[in-house]
């Protein structure tokens, strides 16, 4: 692709065989343990699993994490025990040690190939010891990495109250600010005169609780007040959602919560680009605003501004090329965010694409490379990491995103990595953490710098 | 069903993919769903590996589940062949594909006839065996079928060297210290006069495994991987085997005597007693280190060593026999050789435990309150946690444990090393018990450093709670950046909103 060559006029899709490393969706625990402060996440699979959280979530194991494994033995996998009394001997311990007010059951492989009813066992266990289960299938068949939380969120969508039980509610927030000692909510307090009239809006995905802090205060300086937030703080505090309300989604991995939200509990969708990097939060914030039938103010000077203060790590990336092998479904969002800051891009690999729920993300990429003149990368879906490396190896990328699997061997033959998996995990929502994302996106580069003229770029034997 | 947070040894497709990709161009293919790669992370983190792990999935995914394999782990073997030239393709079944019961055998069988590499199915039962099982039993089965290969095509070399040779067996990737292991002990074979023929599997070539008969004897330096594979080559070419774990100044000597009476069986005239004496008294400076004042201190001191067979059983008996240290416990994870252990370690600890449940541990560390605790990384923490210091001597082990310098476990240079990691764990105890009672460092209140430390500014609640949640190493940075940015600005109250203004103009 060079830019003597007519820009193709179209986004160009493509798939190859699926046979590409990520994170298995169970690692979801990690961070939804820390985000929901009350729950408990049992995941019920094999040792498999049990080596792959404790060597993926390295020292969070020893802080003695909210999670465990059921870990299954010969006897569950040839039903030689009863499925119910196990899983009901290991929920009441857990109730005994922790008293925690929700289980979540993460369902591995392994569950969904001996059919165990995960789903229809809840519920019944749920009446009997009295701490409700949510039922997740996250499992490495289905899913990758991120979509670990969607399929959690959306099984939590269901259990958010409806107005019906308001009063109940408010009940029990009572009874939670008791136990708070009067701590105050951690939404922003403001009265609501400084809001403008306007439909209910709630949020999902889960975010750290200073990026939450964030987005909330960008859209209160609209005027617009968030209602709720799913996931909350604490299960016990899972927002109202009623039929009408308008949700919006914070990360592009969400597919099955939107269509949850949408199909099942009557929500309309505000379908707008993602609020990473600062084209993509005003793009974000203005289409919330549109929607609910605000004018956005102020918006384009504050974009502008954010753009001024990140000038030094511009001149850094401004006009390299960068590769995303695809893993966690943050590609898209971030390969627009780093053409708008000059880059070229020349793949973006992503496990799982929803056009429907990334549309207005997918149509801010194309018109951002229209307005920077860059040429339209291939977004390669189920991409084949082996191919990748060939196309890599040709085309000698600026930057190359990827897994830790890839990155030493890359490193070793003289091209620059970034482990992608840290951008699920640093803060990069929002006006606000833009720097944090160049922060990442430049490291590299910057070392690159620090150690130029050694003449030890390329290290491996035959290459 | 289990209730577990840790697990010591890995699951068994682990072992197998430790032994496939420590030989030189041997791929594994494992049938496994997606995110069950996660070795390949592992292998290039720990052991910041400069080359691509050489494994890979053949995914399984619902159109697996609802009609089977079918070609695709042939296509996937015979692709890997074409694309890699491998001299062995090991197939390698995961939990999930045990649960699956497809007929992997004959996918192997039908590849095979298509490749030019030769493919074998690990023969290894999830829900049977660990890692380190599968490990030793994969090893196993790769030097039988090349034997067996190597007689079909009467190439097999049995005829022994004319001068006194070894192989070595055992030395994986992410072994604990393997790599220093393994030079060490080429090291202590050149000293005694002895070739090394073969070291096995670490960075050896499938076709040079016909060659194993013509060393004069193995050497198995751990428990866990290669005594399957010693036991085989005995039985079948009378090749005698040593398995005592040079790891200490005594049994680096046992291990000596027994290579010598072994050389001396077959004809040799061997003698090295002089070598050990000389080493022991004046190379290895464990033995002075052991009549030294310093040691002299450690003399009763309350120890528990917990980890693997090989590790925990020679640190034991090195922290009783050559240290005076009390074992109060010792204990290993590898519960289906536990006879073993408690063989070995019987008269040198007070109690031996053999449980592979971390909580059970922990327990047990508390309750003798050892002053200082050898383990892997979990007692590590145990030990931060019970301000006990821990050395850590066995897997499961994380970046640390693959240091770059030269660190061997074993042979002379070895108990060096021992020592080290063993004074160093104790005196630092020391020195915190001291500094407890002669109440710390620094008995002075810190004045502040600042020099905003008299603010004019005032922080509203909501500010400074939302300064409360970010990580304390950076809080105060950016409290200092934010009071700068709203004395630049004439902002006398600090809140939330003017927090995160100073975070986007200053980047703090």
């Amino acid at each position: 692709m060079t830019l003597a060559e007519a820009a193709p006029q179209a986004l160009n899709f493509d798939c190859e065989t699926g046979n590409y490393h990520t994170f298995c969706p169970i690692s979801c625990v990690a961070w939804l343990y820390q985000k929901i402060e009350d729950s408990f996440f049992l995941v019920i699979g094999t040792k498999t699993c049990g080596y792959f959280l404790q060597n993926a979530m390295g020292v969070m194991i020893f802080a003695e994490p909210r999670y465990a494994m059921a870990e299954l033995e010969e006897g569950d996998i040839s039903a030689q025990l009863n499925d119910y009394n196990e899983l009901k001997r290991l929920c009441e311990q857990i109730k005994r040690d922790r008293n925690p007010s929700v289980i979540v059951w993460i369902g591995t492989c392994t569950t969904e190939i001996i059919k165990m009813d995960l789903e229809g066992l809840a519920p019944k266990l749920e009446g009997e010891i009295g701490i409700p289960i949510v039922v997740a299938r996250a499992n490495g068949l289905d899913y990758a990495f991120t979509q670990g939380e969607d399929t959690v969120l959306a099984a939590m969508a269901a259990r958010c109250p409806t107005k019906v039980v308001e009063s109940e509610t408010e009940e029990r927030n009572a009874i939670q600010k008791l136990l708070n000692f009067g701590r105050k909510k951690d939404e922003i307090a403001a009265t609501d005169t400084e809001y403008k009239d306007h439909a209910p809006l709630v949020l999902f995905g889960s975010l750290p609780d200073p990026v939450v802090t964030q987005l909330t205060l960008e859209l209160k300086r609209q005027g617009i007040k968030v209602s709720g937030w799913l996931p909350a703080k604490r299960y016990t505090e899972l927002p109202v959602i009623e039929e009408g309300y308008y949700v919006a989604g914070v990360n592009p991995f969400l597919s099955r919560t939107a269509t949850t939200l949408m199909r099942r509990r009557k929500c309309k969708l505000i379908g707008a680009p993602f609020p990473i990097g600062p084209d993509g939060t005003r793009a974000w914030v203005e289409k919330i605003c549109t929607v609910l039938g605000i004018e956005p103010q102020g918006l384009a000077e504050r974009e502008a501004q954010i753009w001024e203060s990140l000038e030094d790590y511009l001149q850094l990336i401004r006009g390299k090329s960068v590769f995303f092998m695809g893993d966690n479904l943050l590609e898209i969002s971030l390969a627009r965010f780093l053409v708008r800051c000059g880059m070229t891009v020349q793949e973006i690999g992503i496990p799982y694409m929803d056009k429907r729920y990334q549309a207005a993300e997918l149509a801010l990429l194309e018109s951002t490379c229209n307005e920077m003149g860059s040429p339209l990368p291939t977004i390669m879906e189920k991409p084949d990491n082996y191919n990748q490396l060939q196309r890599i190896q040709d085309l000698q990328p600026n930057l190359v995103i990827t897994g830790m699997a890839h990155a030493n061997p890359l490193e070793a033959r003289g091209i620059s990595t970034k482990w992608s998996v840290e951008f699920t995990f640093a803060q990069i929502h929002g006006f606000s953490n833009a720097r944090d994302v160049l922060e990442l996106v430049t490291r590299p580069l910057r070392r690159n710098q620090a150690l130029a003229n050694l003449g030890w770029e390329k290290l491996v034997a035959d290459v | 069903m289990k209730l577990a947070y840790w697990m010591y040894a890995g699951p068994a497709h682990i072992g197998t993919l430790r032994i496939a990709s420590s030989f030189k161009n041997v791929h594994g293919i494992m049938h496994a769903p997606i995110g069950d790669d996660y070795f390949n992370v592992m292998r290039s983190m720990l052991e910041r590996e400069r080359n691509f792990t050489p494994v890979t999935t053949s995914v399984v995914d619902r159109h697996v589940l609802s009609r089977g394999s079918q070609e695709k782990v042939v296509d996937n073997i015979t692709r890997k062949d074409s694309e890699e030239h491998p001299d062995l393709i090991v197939l390698t079944p995961t939990c999930t594909s045990s649960i699956l019961q497809e007929d992997l055998e004959n996918f192997v069988e039908r590849a095979s006839q298509t490749t030019v590499s030769d493919v074998i199915l690990a023969d290894v039962n999830h829900y049977r065996v660990n890692e380190l099982q599968a490990a030793d039993r994969t090893l196993e089965q790769i030097i039988q079928f090349y034997i067996a290969k190597a007689r079909k095509n009467g190439d097999l070399v049995t005829a022994k060297t004319p001068e006194p040779s070894v192989n070595i067996l055992g030395p994986t990737t992410l072994g604990f210290h393997n790599q220093h292991d393994v030079r060490e002990l080429r090291k202590l074979m050149a000293d005694l006069g002895i070739t090394i023929n073969a070291v096995i599997p670490d960075g050896a070539s499938v076709n040079d495994l016909k060659t194993l008969p013509q060393a004069w004897f193995n050497l198995v330096p751990y428990r866990e991987i290669g005594p399957l594979t010693a036991r085989y080559l005995q039985q079948e070419f009378n090749q005698p085997f040593v398995d005592i774990t040079p790891m200490g100044v005594v049994e680096t000597a046992r291990c000596i005597r027994q290579i010598q009476t072994l050389l001396n069986q077959q004809g040799a005239t061997v003698n090295y007693e002089d070598f050990i004496q000389s080493q022991t008294l004046h190379v290895s400076q464990a033995a002075w280190f052991s009549r030294s004042i310093d040691c002299q201190n450690l003399t009763g001191k309350k120890a528990v060593v917990f980890g693997d067979n090989t590790h925990a059983a020679a640190i034991t008996k090195i922290l009783s026999r050559e240290m005076g240290i009390h074992v109060a416990w010792a204990g290993t994870y590898c519960k289906y050789d536990g006879d073993w252990f408690r063989e070995q370690v019987k008269d040198f600890c007070d109690e031996v435990i053999i449980t592979d449940d971390h909580g059970a541990i922990g327990d047990a560390i508390a309750r003798v309150e050892p002053a200082a605790i050898f383990g892997t990384q979990m007692e590590r923490h145990v030990g931060k946690r019970l301000d006990t210091p821990c050395g850590v001597i066995a897997a499961p082990i994380h970046i640390q444990n693959f240091p770059i310098g030269y660190k061997p476990f074993l042979g002379y240079e070895g108990s060096n090393q021992i020592v080290d990691l063993i004074y160093n764990s104790f005196t630092l105890g020391m020195e915190d018990h001291l500094l407890e009672i002669f109440g710390g460092h620094d008995t002075k209140e810190v004045i502040h450093k600042g020099i905003s430390a008299d603010s004019d500014l005032n922080w509203t609640s909501d500010g400074l709670a939302e300064l409360n949640k970010i990580p304390g190493f950076v809080r105060s940075k950016v409290k200092r950046n934010t009071e700068k940015f709203a004395r630049e600005r004439n902002i006398s109250h600090i809140n939330v909103e003017v927090l995160y203004a100073a975070k986007e103009a200053v980047g703090a």
